[in-house]
């Protein structure tokens, strides 16, 4: 008697390489089954018809003028969180900090708003808001930076533990400058002085949706055409090879985090002094962390990461919008969303690697 | 959809009236069916014109916006208006993007339940000087001068002295069965900040209790947020190993109540009944009910007269009440309930009477209270009138400022 070896059905197999065309193909056939998944359950639990659910997705992000305008807005401060995570992702400093590093500058144009409101005009605030937060998120940024350089401490771990000592700060900041008295919130700062308020230009939406867009095209060409983005290319496929043709690895991570840090605190700026005009320990509400999501999908491309943003936004406006025309609770937006992303998430296998079913099926036992 | 289907119920309506007269053949109960007919119509009209936006906090799981939605969802169907809800809207740019979306969809009231929405619907009030803008728990109404925009609250502090009551009468009850001594009747309470709303509810509720059970003294803890359902089981278990015997609380999840269920501690909780979840601690709950404010704003709307700068529910106006007693409560509660409730509709009983605490031993005859929000805290107005602390006073604000700390409670923490 030999021994049978039993074949499976299926295996799974590496992909050589995919053309961008495939690709592709693959991840609307999976954007399309989590449309088609999202609709059945939506169904089931609405007893609606799935035609207005999408309608019903799409006027959520693009619905009326001012639903566009607060789109691209969001769109706007995720691009720029993630664009900020990216050079360091892509030399492989595994940046999940972005949280804290916008904290502290929301936080530091918070300080100058409240603290310097009457004694300079609102033109030297704005620009000490500018040079200050920058600067916030660029220390928050570059701290685990140097000990990563200095002594190779694990860098996921410190990015992830200087975001929860930022929230701190911001609470106990909070705390200092609540009004009123004990009730645990600062509100809108300067609200009938409006000193600190970034200006508005053409409406208050299009300032972000600029700034993203010269952030953009700037780290398009940072990482592609200059030396800088050569070398964070280089650190991140190989520290090895980067030593070797005389790249200090050191100074290339910590120059990297400082302009990470450095764009975070930038849309700390913009969430502070051009959106909210107050600080809360939730005002990122977690994009440091959807940026590492959008600029992954994105293959650390800026121009790509326009689109898997605008993805991410629309889809959870599309699902919130979906809870309150059909009167659902705010889980059931987010149930929608996480089955979306999933399924994005989960496509990326199968561009990767393909499943090969077994030809010779019902030959076995002859 | 919501149009159509009030189209199509009042043409089963009049269908059915119309079936109804059908055998009869004179004239006379034809022209009377068609009066009604018009006349329902009539009252129908100037109301169902109106249209309400909501904003809340949370959504239903988070008793505080509960106790609004159920207030918001029957005012509306009784004055037969149409409305939209916004759950889950923070204390951010999203509270003044949710108003404008409201007020572009059409609403001619927008209305936010939470304090920190306030600042974002002043921002919204601005943008829509057609739109009402009403805002329960604000504090800047009075000196915006906006008038469009209102705050609304609660002379809540008198349902809690009643509850306070019922919280008194539990430990009178508690000593005379020999479980405590009257030294031993302490009662523990879960704040959320060391705001005046706070402060002016865990007093009142504390002053209710001493009326009844002159022994009793009060720990307070704060969980440094309205709604964290873990930091305020742990604070209540605090406060439970601590040795208070009741508890009572100002934060909006059952976090609290659930606590004290699993340790057998009787509790007063806020918001609305927990009955159902605690059957063997609730005494009772005191809670806002807000339906009285929004028939009052709709009916402002409809009618086009101007809604109140400030506006106090009191007992009278239905809007301070409490819920059915559980079966913790002890014997006699709701007479004496009733009795102060009496008292207090009579003008006789003030909750803040100054003859009944101290403030470092001492009775106060004058206090200046923060009343005008500002960032200095500028002690601003005289509230003690007529040997009575004047809180929610109409000629001040709606909202609490009663911010002193009376001799008998101890703070725990004071950080937030």
């Amino acid at each position: 008697m030999g021994q049978k070896v039993k074949e499976p059905r299926y295996h799974i197999v590496k992909r050589a390489d995919i053309s961008k065309r495939e690709a592709w193909t693959i991840r609307i056939i999976a954007i399309l089954a989590a449309l088609l998944l999202c609709a059945i359950i939506t169904m089931v639990c609405t007893g609606d018809n799935p035609i207005s659910i999408f309608v019903t997705i799409f006027k959520g992000a693009f619905g009326t003028q001012r639903k566009t305008w607060i789109t691209l807005q969001y769109v706007a401060i995720l691009l720029i969180i993630s664009l900020a995570l990216t050079p360091a992702f892509k030399m492989q400093f595994w940046n999940v900090g972005g949280e804290g590093q916008v904290l502290m500058g929301g936080l530091a144009a918070a300080a100058c708003m409240i603290t310097l409101a009457d004694k300079l005009p609102n033109a030297v605030v704005i620009i000490l808001m500018i040079v200050s937060s920058i600067l916030a998120g660029a220390i928050w940024g570059v701290i685990p930076a140097i000990f990563k350089a200095l002594w190779n401490t694990n860098e996921t771990l410190s990015t992830l533990m200087m975001n929860y000592i930022a929230t701190q700060l911001v609470a106990y900041f909070t705390i200092v400058w609540e009004v009123p008295k004990g009730s645990g919130k600062i509100g809108i700062i300067n609200q009938n002085s409006n000193v600190g308020w970034l200006p508005n230009i053409g409406n208050k939406y299009l300032l972000s949706i600029i700034v993203a867009a010269v952030v953009t095209i700037g780290m398009f060409i940072y990482l592609k055409f200059t030396k800088h983005g050569y070398e964070i290319e280089v650190v991140g496929e190989s520290q090895n090879t980067a030593r070797y043709v005389g790249i200090s690895v050191e100074k290339v991570v910590i120059r990297t985090m400082l302009l990470s840090g450095a764009i975070c605190g930038l849309a700390g700026l913009l969430l502070v002094g051009g959106i909210n005009h107050t600080i809360t320990t939730t005002i990122s509400a977690g994009q440091g962390f959807t940026g590492v999501m959008v600029s992954w999908l994105a293959k650390f491309n800026p121009v790509a990461m326009i689109f898997t943003s605008l993805l991410i936004i629309f889809m959870s406006r599309g699902a919130s919008e979906i809870s309150t025309a059909f009167e659902l609770n705010q889980s059931f937006a987010d149930i929608l969303t996480g089955i979306i992303l999933f399924f994005i998430i989960g496509c990326e296998f199968f561009i990767r690697y393909k499943i090969v079913v077994r030809k010779d099926l019902g030959k076995e036992d002859a | 959809m919501k149009k159509i289907k009030k189209v199509l119920s009042a043409v089963l309506a009049a269908t059915m009236v119309m079936s109804l007269v059908a055998c009869s053949n004179t004239a006379s109960t034809e022209k009377e069916t068609a009066s009604e007919a018009s006349s329902t119509e009539a009252t129908q009209t100037p109301a169902s014109d109106v249209k309400v936006g909501f904003i809340f906090l949370h959504d239903e799981n988070s008793t505080y916006d509960l106790n609004f939605i159920n207030g918001a969802t029957q005012a509306c169907e009784a004055a037969g208006v149409e409305y939209m809800f916004k759950t889950n809207i923070p204390e951010g740019q999203e509270c003044y993007e949710a108003a404008c979306e409201l007020a572009d969809a059409g609403c001619d009231i927008v209305f936010a339940d939470s304090f920190g929405h306030e600042d974002y619907m002043i921002e919204a009030a601005k943008e829509y000087p057609e739109v009402q803008f009403c805002h329960a728990t604000g504090t800047k109404a009075h000196t915006e001068n906006l008038s469009n925009y209102h705050n609304a609250f609660a002379t809540i502090y008198e349902g809690r002295y009643l509850a306070g009551i019922a919280a008194g009468m539990k430990l009178n009850e508690m000593i005379a069965n020999g479980e405590i001594t009257e030294d031993q009747a302490k009662i523990g309470y879960v704040g959320a900040y060391t705001y005046a709303e706070v402060i002016s509810g865990y007093t009142s509720f504390f002053l209710g209790a001493r009326s009844v059970c002159p022994s009793a003294t009060m720990e307070v803890t704060f969980t440094g947020s309205w709604y964290d359902e873990t930091a305020e089981k742990e604070g209540a278990n605090k406060l439970i190993e601590d040795g208070c015997v009741l508890l009572s609380q100002h934060a909006d999840s059952m976090g609290a109540p659930t606590a004290c269920e699993k340790a057998g501690v009787p509790d007063v909780s806020y918001n609305g009944s927990t009955a159902s979840a605690c059957p063997n601690t609730f005494i009772v709950s005191s809670r806002i009910d807000w339906a009285p404010y929004f028939a009052y704003i709709i009916d402002a709307v409809a009618n086009k007269t101007e809604i109140a700068t400030d506006w106090v529910g009191t007992l009278e106006t239905g809007s301070v009440v409490l819920t059915d007693l559980g079966d913790a409560a002890a014997e006699g509660t709701a007479e004496a309930i009733a009795e102060a409730e009496k008292a207090m509709n009579a003008g006789t009983l003030h909750v803040f009477d100054t003859t009944t605490f101290t403030v470092n031993g001492e009775t106060l005859s004058s206090y200046m209270a923060d009343v005008d929000t500002d960032a200095e805290y500028t002690a601003d107005t005289e509230v003690i009138t007529d040997g009575y602390f004047a809180e929610s006073g109409s000629e001040f604000r709606s909202a609490p400022y009663f911010d002193l700390q009376i001799d008998g409670i101890s703070l725990l923490d004071t950080a937030y």
